[in-house]
């Protein structure tokens, strides 16, 4: 191990001047600060940064927008952020193939953009803005949409990778059909940069609907809120989004649809006469639908946002877990958001009381690991974390987790400790 | 361990009837759908239950024997191709549905489990499952699995990869292990599913597989349409998908194609040098409407004849002349080889002036199929066995057209997999350091290399393991792989 000037010498040699500095404060990863941030403007750059890394034993963050650091455990050490922000090229967009290659650090508003004018885009829609396609491939990031369009893994068809030793590899192609080699694009998509740099990554593209509306139900309970998303996910309408919001102040299930300007009538009024039956039905204006965010997370400041995953059918088993437990642990004002048709449900609440906070997630993950759930604190303070770890146990399948890690990162130089299993 | 003790030993796990060793009988399973490469395994064994699977694999674990596992045997890679010296895991016994959850859209079966069987058992509640591979009413949906098995109507709804939902392996080890959430979504950790889906039986076996079901579309508009040549065909596949409509299938033929269906299915084919088979599906209003938008395209690129399906009976009989397309090479050509290459659906007319080229150049006829809306080309080389060297000439055309695919930006295959017959083709398509860090996966899942070893990478590789139960490895030993 040389001296850190040293390192810095090296470093500036690979990246230049312009693009190594010291880290600071705001660079910490849940309190733990690296010395350095690199912003490598090509794959062969990062490659050089990996063997440096690898040889001088040092610990390497990757880093987009930066949207995302706070999820997972606290890294055990940290020395290098690799930032992609110089890599920020739309490689190839041909509308033909409803295709795109992009480098890892394009964000995906300056993405939908690029690509407005063929009337595509891709068919993700994670809640924070300036999030990269690199981030979003690494933390699995998803919004509303995945009820019809999948979650990225769905979209992504090839990747560009480089390993903690440098080795720089792709996986993959740039068809959406294709079955040649192992699907790493898959394995590392919800990495969460533990098992290398995303350099590169291709998706496929959807054509963006010529209109859409948003018909919502107001609800009372829990097993209304459940029929009603229920009601949707059978019918033949095929929605976008199967949002729900539950809290005192609004109790709802809103549904998104998107259609052809011919189509939208049709299915916004099977979509009303499907809810009517539940409660009050209307179309949200657009002002309510961007107020949702679209469908936003529940933030609270400094609070924490825990994420469940159960099958969708027992949604209101759910909510009425959720709403008891935060009752008996004292949480305030708990804020329920989530994609119904699929299973995911958001809560959010203050991180204030600890105590209650941690109790209230070890007894989530006591129900919904044992029914085949998960329960992951999507946002926490550092001192809960510590307490319950932001991943459930898992399942039999953590061993393979480890041996995955293993064989891709075998110095263990990528994230460590941030992942499932301290991994 | 000695033959006679090893089936002694099989047979103490499955029963004797589970266990064949005879010669005569072991030939029937020397090969998969793709005949020409031919290995008769040292044993084949027949589970009954993922318990039966577990114990055959840890013998073979324990043993250092190498073991394949095969469905219904349709595959044309030769995935499911047996190795010498190996056991053969059939997994056609293990055909139970387990358990069907309507309101979670999921469906548990076994391995074994015909495709074709799984929409029957949820169409009375409006269900189906998507994926619909030519081979449905044969293959098994784990041969699907391990191939990530396409279909018509992928363009749509996805291959099969975006289907399961979860799957309980026993590992090359012989240990159980649960991947993906099954019912629930977005389980921690590595998309460990996402990485065993399309790893043709090299990773272990799914003994136990959630599907995701998807509801039956309102409703479903089919049209067949004739034209001149493939240009005027592909120009109407390009203008659909330029106004942004997703059918759920365009499926095009060509004449060559057309001639060999009609005489094997009589589905009065139009006479043209080319035909699409499109079909949209979705709410009423909304696939009304785009209906009439591809029938003015097709009409804007000169069709010279449309059909529109009037039922049911007649979308099944358009359908029928599509899936027969392989079989009915039989009434043109005696020998065909099926080649399988994915281009940018933009590549199309240069691809297919390419292999007319090539077609000259090695005078052999090549009928074209293909999933047009995704690229995905089925160029059948026909060629008759008995000329002599006829039959190596048509595999090298076909390695020239899938050679022509990668030039044009695409794949080596779309959806047969790489299994026995394209492993040499790879390196045309990844560097070493792409297929070593895909065979890092491998070393993780398997890394004494006992699950079908010998596929999909040219240059098998070991893991660096200390070796485990055994001391060298029997594929080292035989000069198959080389220490990593």
């Amino acid at each position: 191990m040389q001296t850190e000037k040293g390192l810095a010498e090296d470093l500036r040699h690979i990246v230049g001047q312009d693009n190594l500095r010291e880290a600071t404060e705001q660079d910490a990863v849940d309190g733990v600060e690296p010395d350095f941030v690199v912003e490598p403007g090509s794959i062969e750059e990062i490659s050089d940064l990996m063997k440096l890394a690898a040889r001088e034993g040092l610990a390497v963050a990757p880093r987009g927008g930066g949207t995302k650091m706070h999820i997972g455990d606290p890294p055990r050490r940290l020395d290098l952020i690799v930032s992609t922000a110089r890599m920020n090229e739309v490689l190839e967009h041909t509308p033909g193939d409803q295709i795109i290659r992009l480098e890892a650090g394009v964000k995906l508003e300056d993405l939908q953009e690029h690509i407005s004018g063929s009337d595509q885009m891709l068919a993700i829609d994670p809640p924070e803005s300036g999030a990269t396609i690199g981030g979003i491939v690494a933390a699995n990031s998803s919004g509303p949409r995945r009820y019809r369009y999948g979650t990225i893994r769905d979209l992504i068809i090839g990747i560009t990778v480089v390993l903690h030793d440098g080795t720089v590899a792709k996986a993959g192609g740039k068809v959406v059909k294709n079955v040649a080699g192992y699907d790493l694009s898959k394995l590392f998509t919800g990495s969460l940069g533990t098992l290398g740099v995303i350099a590169n990554a291709n998706f496929r593209l959807h054509p963006r609907p010529g209109s859409s509306r948003t018909v919502a139900v107001e609800v009372t309970e829990p097993q209304q809120a459940q029929a009603a998303a229920q009601a949707i996910v059978h019918s033949q309408v095929e929605a976008t989004a199967v949002e729900l919001q539950y809290d005192e102040n609004e109790k709802q299930l809103a549904v998104l649809l998107e259609s052809i300007p011919g189509g939208i009538d049709a299915k916004a009024e099977t979509t009303s006469f499907l809810l009517k039956q539940f409660g009050e039905v209307r179309t949200l204006s657009d002002e309510e639908v961007n107020h949702l965010g679209p469908l936003a997370p529940p933030e609270v400041a400094d609070g924490v946002v825990l994420k469940i995953g159960a099958p969708p059918a027992e949604l209101a088993a759910v909510l009425v877990a959720v709403l008891g437990a935060a009752e008996r642990k004292g949480l305030a004002h708990p804020r329920i958001t989530g994609h119904a048709g699929t299973g995911v449900t958001l809560v959010g609440f203050s991180g204030e009381n600890e105590d209650g906070a941690a109790g209230f997630v070890e007894e989530m993950r006591e129900i919904w690991v044992r029914r085949g759930g998960n329960v992951t604190l999507q946002r926490a303070p550092l001192t809960l974390k510590q307490r319950v770890s932001t991943w459930d146990n898992g399942g039999d399948y953590l061993g393979l987790v480890r041996r995955v890690k293993e064989k891709f990162d075998p110095r263990g130089g990528m994230n460590p400790g941030r992942f499932l299993g301290g991994n | 361990m000695e033959r006679s003790r090893l089936i002694k030993e099989m047979e103490g796990i499955v029963g004797a009837q589970g266990v064949i060793h005879e010669h005569e009988q072991l030939r029937t399973y020397e090969c998969d759908g793709l005949m020409n490469y031919r290995v008769i395994p040292d044993l084949v064994v027949l589970p009954e239950t993922g318990k039966h699977v577990q114990n055959i694999v840890k013998l073979c674990y324990d043993e250092g024997i190498p073991f394949v596992a095969r469905g219904s045997g349709t595959g044309l890679s030769g995935g499911a191709l047996p190795v010498e010296s190996g056991v053969l895991i059939v997994l056609s016994r293990m055909r139970k549905i387990l358990e069907v959850d309507i309101p979670n859209q999921r469906i548990v079966v076994e391995p074994g489990v015909v495709n074709m069987w799984v929409s029957q058992e949820v169409a009375d509640e409006g269900y189906y499952y998507a994926p619909d591979p030519a081979s449905q009413i044969v293959s098994s949906i784990g041969g699907n699995l391990a191939e990530n098995s396409g279909g018509v109507h992928c363009l749509k709804y996805g291959f099969t990869t975006n289907h399961v939902m979860g799957a309980e392996v026993v590992l090359p080890d012989g240990s159980v292990t649960h991947i993906g959430g099954g019912r629930a979504p977005d389980a921690p950790g590595y998309d460990l599913l996402g990485a065993f889906v399309g790893s043709e039986g090299t990773l272990g076996i799914a003994t136990r597989i959630t599907l995701r079901l998807c509801r039956v579309p309102e409703a479903v508009h089919t049209l067949l349409a004739g034209f001149e040549g493939t240009e005027g065909a592909g120009g109407a596949v390009s203008g659909i998908i330029g106004e942004g409509i997703i059918p759920a299938a365009i499926e095009m033929m060509d004449r060559l194609t057309m001639e060999a269906v009609e005489e094997a299915v009589h589905p009065g084919l139009p006479d043209a040098g080319a035909v699409l088979v499109i079909e949209l599906d979705g709410p009423e209003a909304e696939v009304e409407e785009q209906f009439g938008r591809v029938l003015e395209i097709c009409e804007e690129n000169e069709a010279t004849e449309i059909r529109v399906a009037e039922d049911d009976e007649e979308r099944a009989l358009f359908w029928k002349a599509r899936k027969a397309a392989f079989g009915a090479m039989g009434r043109i050509s005696n020998d065909y080889y099926v080649q399988d290459g994915v281009i940018p659906r933009t590549e199309l007319p240069a691809v297919l002036g390419r292999i007319s080229e090539l077609a000259g150049e090695y005078g052999l006829r090549v009928a074209n199929v293909f999933h047009a809306g995704d690229g995905n080309l089925h160029p059948l080389v026909l060629y008759n066995n008995d000329n002599e060297g006829e039959a190596e000439k048509a595999e090298k055309l076909a390695g020239e057209i899938v050679f022509a695919c990668l030039e044009h930006g695409g794949s080596l295959t779309g959806e047969h997999g790489i299994g026995e017959d394209k492993k040499k083709y790879m390196p045309k398509m990844f560097t070493d350091d792409d297929m070593n860090v895909m065979q890092l996966l491998r070393c993780a899942f398997d890394p004494h290399q006992l699950a079908n070893p010998g596929k999909i990478f040219p240059t098998p590789r070991l893991c660096g393991e200390r070796p485990g139960p055994f001391h060298m490895h029997p594929l080292q030993k035989a000069g198959i792989v080389e220490q990593f």
